[in-house]
């Protein structure tokens, strides 16, 4: 029968791709977005920071650092989602070349209520991922889980795959 | 509204924008602004590039830069409202800006009523014939009477 892997090597692979995923684009470094990992589960995170205020008088976080933000996370997840069985299956390694990220089609913000000056945190779901298209919906929150202050639901067109 | 009046109004508008610390950090600025549209660009800063083999700018600073625009068009409208937020904006991404252009968004609040403000947003690189992506969204209108946000 065959061993479990050592659980260092499952997480040292899992966080390797999740590099792969994120490191390298500027634009997430920019806005100092990280994720965590809970197994599959990603959760965007967006440190607080000046620079991402929009309106200084309440003070609120800008409306499109919010949008950008919840892009990001549906972008992660749905490449994260797309590429875990290869990951899984030991076909994707350290030194494999960056992975090719969907192409935003179209992107819908609702805005519940406004972000206050502190972390944000969003979560994805892929609600349909097909071989040219997918659907992500995001939630995103500050405080409280349940009380979302932005949610939105994206259109994406999936990169080519080889093989 | 006098001609005095409305270049008074367009200074402060175009000063309220540029001091927003968002749009600082994207180096933003008005370039038209009055009657309801605004005018807005974005140089190509290395910072904000989505996908490092092209070069090309993220969708989300094409976001930022709508959103703003889209408040500075609801700000500048005739009726002169006392603030505004974003309760929905929708943007369609109708191909990657060319890397090292600067990025021009140009909004227009065409229907205004006392408690929401409806905005149409196109933003273009130097290609000013085919748009990288267009907008539609609802803002709040601030009226300064009564609750205050």
């Amino acid at each position: 029968m065959k061993r479990p892997e050592p659980v260092q090597i499952v997480k040292q692979r899992r966080d390797a791709m999740l590099q792969n995923l994120v490191a390298g684009v500027p634009y997430v470094q920019f806005l100092g977005i990280s994720f965590e990992r809970h197994g599959d589960e990603l959760t965007a995170v967006l440190p607080y920071n000046e620079r991402n205020i929009g309106n200084p008088m309440i003070p609120a976080l800008h409306g499109g650092v919010t949008a950008a933000f919840l892009e990001t996370a549906a972008i992660i997840e749905l490449s994260w989602a797309m590429t875990w069985e290869d990951m899984e299956a030991g076909k994707i390694t350290e030194d494999s070349p960056r992975i090719l990220l969907p192409k935003t089609i179209d992107f819908s913000v609702d805005y519940l209520r406004s972000g206050l000056p502190r972390d944000a945190y969003a979560r994805a779901r892929v609600n349909r991922s097909g071989r040219r298209y997918a659907s992500v919906h995001v939630e995103g929150w500050q405080d409280n889980r349940t009380r979302m202050f932005a949610q939105a639901t994206g259109h994406f067109l999936m990169p080519t795959r080889d093989g | 509204m006098s001609d005095e009046q409305q270049a008074r109004q367009q200074i402060l508008a175009r000063k309220f924008i540029e001091a927003i610390p968002h749009a600082q950090a994207l180096g933003m600025q008005v370039t038209e602004i009055g009657a309801g549209r605004a005018v807005i660009t974005m140089p190509y800063d290395v910072r904000l590039i989505g996908d490092p083999e092209t070069g090309v700018i993220h969708g989300g600073a094409v976001s930022a830069l709508m959103d703003t625009c889209g408040g500075a068009a609801v700000m500048s409208h005739p009726s002169a409202p006392m603030g505004t937020a974003t309760i929905d904006l929708r943007i369609d991404y109708m191909r990657a800006a060319k890397p090292g252009d600067m990025i021009t968004a140009i909004a227009e609040c065409y229907h205004m009523t006392r408690s929401v403000a409806f905005v149409r947003a196109t933003a273009m690189d130097a290609d000013m014939d085919r748009p990288v992506a267009a907008a539609t969204g609802a803002f709040t209108v601030e009226s300064g009477k009564g609750r205050q946000k």
